[in-house]
Formats: structure tokens, sequence, C-alpha cells
């Protein structure tokens, strides 16, 4: 019997070039003849470029080309859509233009050498200001723009009576907002309740700071382009990166073998990746673009922040009747829609029945917003949770029978839920059974005396927080060739981003097909490879798409295989069986070696000569260049399914609060995940708990704050905006999963990046509101922020107020 | 002689102000490139205006390898875009993350915060030295995380296996408290963390069977 290779630690095969240095992420490509590329980024948060005199820089030793917004950009667009290059930045360190030098130093100092004339234009930065009357807008145009038949910017606001309410501290209670739904009885299920509470809320915005900056190299070749790119997703990056050099996907070759993490900011690449195959084509020398960190800062993309008021009511048993929520959403210079995915898993974590949303997207003179792992569920489910908990432990102070872990379970979905204004369904709900498992990890249960003991300066609290998340897609397209040397070719489309996915999603093929795995090859990040029809790699949708397309391509591989050993062997093809690399029935045996060999020779759809009609237009071009090659597998995951796919991560923390310094420690963290069938424990174990720690750096130690006069931002590298270290996180941590399978999907395997955010976010507030005996409502909770709540002495800013860290 | 009065020379003429002021040149420049100003000297261009290259020799993972570098060049710098040796990732360019950590003299430095031409006569071990080159074989620490799975972006692992190297060169029995301290100056922004650490201890116990 071959292995088994599904629910089995495999280190993936690309690893051994991770740890020797064998690895080439974007900037380790080079090329003969490669020049440097730098951009000069606006000073400014919001300007017009009145001229630009380059002179002195164009004759400086060594400098080649420029590249102006006029260059790069097509049609100019009314939208606030972002370009490559612009001539009127709406945030600071938003480039303007590039110019292209024989080194990196020349870059510099032909940049120095450019004189700017720059018209300042009026910015703001907190949505709530451009919300006053007579407040600024982040656009000449206005504060929104609508789209459909009139569309168009217009300059919404708020009234003075409204700020009032800000002013003091509360969220106004806002008419005709943008956004809005309601479903149930809001109103009735309030004057039910027999516990409410009211909290306004602020969750900060966090730059995504993947380890490696966004840096591209790319030259052309007869008319041929080669990019070698940062992206999370491959095959989609290539036909975006086409698009934008305006050339047939098929007349570019897209590399991207190593990608060093992304967490939403590269999905389909990046807005900056066409800037070096642009001015590579205009200067015919191949470019090295190398974005530094300074760089990424401004244009790496970051999550959008909340201002937000939420009540929540309550019946007494524990169970939430109500949730009425309004988010102001800090949009950055171009627009985001985390508040939309926000406001229905409120719905969907907590199952109110009764929900009211209404929301405003504004948009603001600080760096573009971008999905960021969990965007909109991470944020929400980081302040919902300790409300809810809040809520419970104070019911439970007035006598009512309620506890904290108890009423979780019961406000947790199950299978049966519908959520958001459309009433959304889901294949499969393993929530509470999440929760169940990692309480018992925790020990909850016996943690409970730990809650609010002081010992010296130091508090204990205790938390836990429930985070949804999407996981799943369908319909793409699985590639694979059974070469005459007998091992699979997986070809996979998806990028190689850090969740051993190329490597993961291939494993039930190749054990539908009896094989170990050192018969499988993984061929991925090279386009000119062959890449199937793909998922972007974002969503944690690859998981459940290519698990599923790889395992379509591999029933279509079996079938042929069946075919072509009754061919030759005789007996029915479904008497024949594969295992060990051989396939084996009443004729006889042969090797899959064999079988790939009698498959070219047979021709046909057996070798790929004929491709089934069904495919994919995007798929056919590699299958096509793959032909002949051996027996291919080929086919769209046409399995179906209906109902949204969702995972979950329950996470448990438990903090020790220093009164005295307002220091928080995180000593310990488990993690329980429901995503189906779990295909590499380890790796999904890593998911969980960096997820959840990525989660507690947002709610805790990275900042995003800004000189609110001249609008540029404050914490702006690793060390003013910091993600959690070594020292930030408890020595040993825990990891599990309920390992239910989706039953919905044929391997049952449903994704896991993303819902450990918001586990780890709100376990971590809820322990620290646990420790404090109150919530602070408010992110990041840095030490100052939580010694001043502690201390009860006047706050230097507004409840309301964004960017404070 | 003559080698080693220029190295005098260089160390007095670039000081941690040109230091910083040369790696700006490089890694900062375009936001302080305020409007209208008339040429700004603020970077120092005369770091790039005045260098020479000098041709040095220095001793990489074994190996005397004769190179030309700026006076205010980094070794990161060097090893990357001179020397071919991509292992040695520019993470930050400012000593926050630690991606470019390498062995100087078996001890652990961030390579983007030291100028090259300081290296004279030192050994530098990067993420490519580490492995045998005649028989493929991996360091110990290299097959501790190849069987434990470690990593998952990886672009920071290459620093991070340096600093294992040198923390198990220092201190072959840590327990999981001393491994997290001597790692603490590399950054992992996957935050596999508890992975890691499982890494440099499984690291130890092979260290120390062998």
């Amino acid at each position: 019997m071959a292995e088994r290779l599904v629910g089995v630690d495999i280190s993936p095969p690309d690893l051994r070039a991770k740890i020797t240095g064998r690895a080439k992420y974007a900037e380790d490509f080079r090329a003969p003849g490669m020049v440097f590329m730098k951009m000069l980024l606006s000073p400014m948060p919001h300007c017009r470029v009145r001229n630009v005199d380059a002179s002195r820089a164009l004759a400086l030793p060594g400098v080649i080309d420029i590249l102006r917004a006029s260059d790069v950009n097509g049609e100019p667009s009314d939208r606030p859509s972002e370009t490559m290059l612009t001539d009127e930045p709406h945030y600071e360190g938003e480039p303007i233009l590039a110019i292209a030098a024989v080194d990196e130093e020349t870059c510099a100092a032909a940049i120095e050498l450019i004189e700017l004339d720059l018209e300042p234009l009026p910015f703001v930065l907190d949505p709530l200001e451009s919300l006053r009357p007579g407040g600024p807008n982040a656009h000449t145009g206005g504060n929104q723009y609508v789209g459909g038949q009139d569309a168009g910017w217009t300059d919404y606001k708020w009234t003075e009576a409204d700020f009032v309410a800000v002013d003091a501290g509360q969220m106004p209670d806002p008419q005709d907002t943008p956004a809005a739904w309601e479903k149930g009885d809001v109103a009735a299920a309030f004057a039910a309740a027999d516990y409410i509470r009211e909290d306004v809320v602020v969750h900060q915005s966090v730059t995504h700071h993947p380890m490696e900056p966004r840096s591209t190299m790319a030259y052309w070749e007869n008319g041929r382009a080669f990019v070698y790119v940062s992206t999370q997703s491959a095959q989609v990056t290539k036909n975006g990166m086409a698009r934008a050099l305006d050339v047939d996907p098929e007349e570019l070759t897209l590399v991207s073998e190593y990608t060093g993490g992304g967490f939403g900011s590269k999905i389909g690449g990046h807005t900056h990746m066409s800037l070096a195959p642009i001015m590579s084509r205009k200067i015919g020398r191949p470019v090295m673009h190398r974005i530094t960190r300074y760089e990424e800062n401004y244009i790496g993309r970051a999550r959008p922040g909340f201002q937000s008021w939420v009540k929540m009511g309550f019946r007494a048993d524990g169970k939430c009747t109500a949730i009425d929520l309004i988010i102001v959403q800090e949009s950055g210079a171009y627009g985001a829609s985390d508040y939309n995915s926000a406001a229905n898993i409120a719905d969907l974590a907590f199952t109110p029945g009764n929900m009211r949303f209404r929301g405003v997207a504004m948009l603001a003179n600080t760096p573009p917003k971008a999905a960021q792992r969990g965007p909109g569920g991470a944020q929400i489910i980081g302040m919902l949770e300790p409300l809810h908990d809040a809520a419970i432990r104070e019911m439970s102070e007035q006598g009512m029978n309620v506890d904290r872990l108890q009423a979780r379970l019961l406000n947790a979905p199950t299978a049966d839920v519908e959520f958001g204004p459309r009433n959304t369904s889901l294949t499969s709900v393993f929530a509470r059974e999440a929760l169940q498992a990692g309480a018992e990890a925790f020990d909850w249960a016996g943690k409970q005396a730990l809650s609010g003991r002081q010992v010296g300066s130091k508090v204990t609290g205790i938390g836990f927080g429930l985070s949804p998340y999407t996981a799943g897609s369908r319909g793409y397209d699985g590639l694979m060739v059974i070469r005459p040397d007998g091992r699979l070719h997986v070809y996979q489309g998806i990028g190689n981003l850090g969740t051993h996915s190329i490597a993961d999603t291939a494993r039930p093929a190749a054990e539908l097909l009896g094989l170990n795995w050192d018969q499988v090859e993984i061929i991925w990040g090279d386009s000119s490879k062959g890449m199937p029809r793909s998922s972007i790699q974002a969503g944690s949708q690859t998981t459940h798409a290519h698990t599923r397309a790889n395992y379509a391509a591999a029933e279509d591989a079996l079938r042929k295989i069946r075919l072509v050993a009754s061919r030759q062997l005789g007996g029915s093809p479904n008497a024949y069986n594969v295992d060990n690399g051989r396939v084996s029935g009443p004729g006889g045996s042969m090797t899959f070696a064999q079988v790939a060999q009698r498959a070219i020779e047979l021709g046909g759809e057996f070798d790929g000569n004929t491709l089934p009609s069904g495919i994919s237009d995007q798929t056919v071009p590699s299958a096509q260049r793959l032909a002949g090659q051996g027996l291919m597998g080929v086919a769209t995951d046409a399995y179906g399914g209906n109902g949204s796919i969702y995972s979950w991560q329950a996470g448990f923390a438990l903090v020790e609060l220093d009164v005295e310094t307002g220091m928080v420690e995180l000593l310990e963290f488990v993690g329980w995940a429901d995503c189906g069938t779990v295909i590499h424990p380890r790796s999904l174990h890593a998911q969980e708990l960096g997820g959840s720690i990525q989660g507690m750096g947002m709610a805790m130690s990275q900042r995003w704050v800004f000189d609110p006069r001249y609008g540029v931002s404050f914490a702006n590298r690793f060390y003013t905006a910091r993600p959690p270290g070594f020292l930030d996180v408890p020595k040993e941590m825990m990891a599990g999963a309920v390992n239910i399978p989706d039953p919905t999907t044929p391997v049952g395997a449903k994704g896991i990046g993303e819902p450990s955010v918001g586990a780890g976010a709100a376990a971590l507030t809820t322990a620290v509101a646990d420790a404090m005996g109150k919530c602070l409502c408010r992110t990041p909770l840095t030490p100052d922020i939580i010694l001043a709540e502690l201390e009860g002495r006047p706050l230097p800013y507004g409840r309301l107020d964004q960017h404070v860290g | 002689m003559a080698d080693v009065e220029s190295v005098g020379v260089l160390e007095k003429k670039y000081s941690r102000r040109t230091f910083i002021k040369g790696v700006i040149a490089t890694g900062a420049t375009v936001s302080s490139a305020s409007y209208a100003l008339q040429g700004t000297s603020l970077l120092g261009a005369a770091t790039f205006q005045s260098s020479t290259e000098r041709l040095i020799t220095l001793n990489v993972n074994g190996q005397q390898r004769r190179v030309d570098v700026l006076p205010n060049e980094t070794l990161a710098m060097t090893l990357r875009y001179k020397l071919n040796l991509t292992g040695t990732k520019l993470g930050c360019d400012r000593a926050e993350c630690g991606a470019c950590t390498v062995l100087i003299d078996g001890v652990n430095h961030y390579g983007c915060s030291i100028f090259t031409h300081q290296l004279r006569g030192r050994s530098v071990v990067t993420i490519e030295g580490l492995e045998d080159a005649d028989t493929g074989e991996l360091s110990i620490v290299q097959e501790a995380v190849l069987e434990q799975g470690g990593f998952q972006c990886a672009f920071c692992a290459p620093g991070f296996i340096m600093s294992m190297t040198a923390m198990l060169d220092q201190n072959p029995n840590p327990t999981r408290d001393e491994a997290r301290l001597a790692l603490s100056g590399n950054l992992c922004r996957c935050a596999d963390y508890d992975k890691i650490l499982t890494c440099a201890m499984r690291a130890a116990e092979l260290a120390r069977s062998v």
C-alpha cells in the first residue's frame, strides 16, 4: 500500500531551497546589464504636482531615464482609482515618478536633484473630520464616490448636532448612511432584552508589512516580457500583468517561485509591480526595482480602521438577541470594503437573529487600504468578543445564571445558520466543537480561579475569541502529467507565499492515484512551465479550491490510466486499481512509466493532444504546451455545492497585566480550528498560531499614528509599528483542530489562513479586559493607553479619535 | 601595509553618522525629497559622488573573494549584489528584522549594519556556507529545520538559521527560554515562532547526539 498523504506531516518540497539560500524571491534574480530604479514619493498627504524639473537629475552621470504618471497611466479616471505614478498624490509616500540609473545610489542621488513644485491641497486623516460640516475631503471632488448611472462625487456630511455627540465621545445616530441593512425586528428585540450594553469602539489600521518588500525585476527579450514578481497568486497575477503591459498573457513569462508573505497585500500582485517592466521596455535594459521597508510602509497596503458604536441585547440565559452596529471606516486614499464583511461576520459569529448595520466608508489621505488576513472579520471579532464577554460577566454579577464559555457556545452558530442581509447559508459549521475542544486543551474550567488574581503588580486575565472567515471557492482547473519516468507532475498556478499549499493541495490527488510522496513532483512559480486557471490565493480559498481542482484532474488521470491498462491488458477499465505507481487488474499489471509511454503512443485525450471542452480558456495554452509528454489529467472542478464555505478558529489566552507599567505579557495561548479535514497538521498549527500572533500584534504592538498637522506617518518602520517578536509570545503554544470533514467537498478540507487573526486579537483583548475589569474598547492596547485608563487620568484623545497609539 | 592604512582612513572617514547617511541614500531617500528644494544635500550626495570603489579581499564561506566595494557599502549589499549570495535577505536594511543575519568570526551580525570594508581579515559565513559544498550535506541546524518543517514564507529563514547556528556554538544546551532570547533579534512576520523554537531545540538535540 502506498503511504497516506492526507493528515500527515510532510515537509514541503521547497523547504530545502528555503533553508540553503537557493530559494529565489523577486529581488534575488539578476540579468545581464541590469540597472536599478527608484521612486520619488510624495512628501505631502495631498498635493498637486505643478511642475517637475528633472534636468539636473537626468544630467547626472549614470542616470538613464525617468517615468512620469503620463508615461504609465491610461485614460484619467474620475473615480478614486490608484495608479502606479501620480501627479496628484493622495497620501504621504505615494509615488510621483521613477528614475532608472546604473546603480541604486545614483538613482537616489538623481531623485535628490529633482526639483518639484507642489501645490498643497486640503487633507484629512480622521474619517470623522471629513464627516464634520465644512470638514476637509480626501479628494478634491468630494468624500464619497457613488457608482451606477449617475456616477460621481458627493460631499457626504453629518450635522452639527451629530458632532455635539462626537465631540462628547459619543457616536451620533446618523440617518441615510451609504451602507445599511436590517433583519429581524431590532427594536422589539431590544425592548424584550434582559440586558443591553452600548459601547463606542475604535479599531486601528495596521500595515501588512510582509517580510519581503514588493520588489520586482523585469526585462524584455524579442518582444517577450520576463517579470519576477512578489505576489500571492501566480496565474492570476500573470493575467493582470499582461493587461497592465498590454501584451497577450502567453507572451509574458511571470516568475514568482517564492514570495515572502503577503497577508492580503499582494493578492493579484500589486499596483507598482508593472513599473519595472514598463521602464525596462522604455530603456531596453533589465530593471531591478528594489522596494525598501520604508517604501513598503506607504505602498504596501494596510487594514482599514473602524470607529464604531455597538449595542448588544441579551436574554437572561445569555443568548444574544440583537445587535445594532455603526461602522465608520478609514478607507485610505482609494477605498476598501472591510466594513461590509465585518457586519456580516458580527451576525454570523453571535447569531443575534435581529440586527441593524449602518456603515460609511470614508476616504482619507493615508496609505491605501486592502484586504488584510481576515478583512473586516478580524477587526469585528477583536472588537465584539470583549464586549460579549463583559456583558456576560455583568449579567452574572446581576444574578443571572450565565457563564462566559457557555454563553459563547450558546451564541455560536450551528450548520443551519443564515447570516447577513442575504441570509447566507454555509456548507458546514463546527464552531462550537472548536470552542469546546479549545477550552478543554486550555483548561478553561481549571483556569477560572486565576481570573483577576493579583500578585504584586501583576493581574492575571483569561479570555477567548471565536472567529470565522471565508475558506473556499469552486470551479477552478487542475492539470497534471504522469511522465514516462513514472512520476506525477502536478502543475500549480497558485502562489507560494508560505502556506505550503503548492504541495498540500496536491496530496489528496496523489493519494487517489496511489502514489507515494516521493513519486510526486510539484511544478510552480514559472508561467512558462504551465499553469491551470487558479484561484487567487486569498480569502483562504486555496486549500478548498485546489484540493478539489487537483482531485478532479486526478480523477481524470485515473480514468485514463484504467483505460490504457484495459486496452493494453484486457478486461474492464473499472476492474483496474492503482497503488504504488502501478495499475493492476484482471489482465496483469503495468507501471505508471509504461502507462505514460502508452498514453503518448495513443495520443488523443490520453496525452493531452485532445483537451476536454469544459476546461477554462486560461488552462488550454498550458495544457497544449504539456501535450505529448505523458498521461495528462486535466479537468475543471465540477463538484458543485451549495452554500458559502467558512472556517472557524477558537483562541484562548492567559495574560498578566502589570498595573504599574501598563505592560501586558501573554503567557499562554491555545488555538483550535474547524477547517474540515486536516491535510497537514504541522502547517495547520503554524497557520493557527501565526495568524493569532498577527492578530495580537494588530491589537497591541503595531501602531498607525500620524502627525495631524502635516499628515505624515509617525509609524513607518518595524521599530515604530512593531510586529510581535519572539519575546512577545509564550515559549510554548498549542494548536489543534476538530478535523471533521466538510460534507460538501470531495476532500473535506477547507482553508484556515484567516480566521486565526480575529481569534488571536479577541483572546488577547478579552483577557486584558478580564485583567482590567473593564473594556478599553480601543486598539492598540499600548502601555500608555492602558495606564491612562487604569489610573483614570483625563485622556489626551477623544473616545472616537482614530490614529491614536 | 597599505591595506591596513586604508582601512583606518576609511573608518575615520565613514563614521556611524556617515554610515547612516549612506544607508539613507540607498534606503529612504525618497521620503526626504521635499518639494521645491534646490537639490538638497541632505543625503550626503558626497558619499556617492566622491566615492571610489576599492578592491578588497573577503573571506566568505571559507573562500577568498576579491571584490570592489564602495566606502559606504554594507556587507548585505556586497553579498547580494556583488558576490551573488542572495540567500542573505534584505528585510528592512536598518537592523530591525534580522533577515540579513550572517556570521562574522562565528558571531551573528546584521549584514545590513556593517561596512564591508571593515571585514578584511575576518571570516564571513552566509546561509550558502552552511551546506557542505562537496557532499551537499546540510548543517545540523538545517537538518533540524528540514525535519520539523520550519518556517512559512521563509524570507526570514536564512537569518534565523544563522542566529541558531551562532546560538548553538555559544550555548549547546539551551532551554526554550534561552533559545528564544538568543533568537529575539530576528523577526518572523508569519509569526511561526513556536515551530522555529522547536527547530532550534531539535537542532540542539541533534548536535548533542553527534
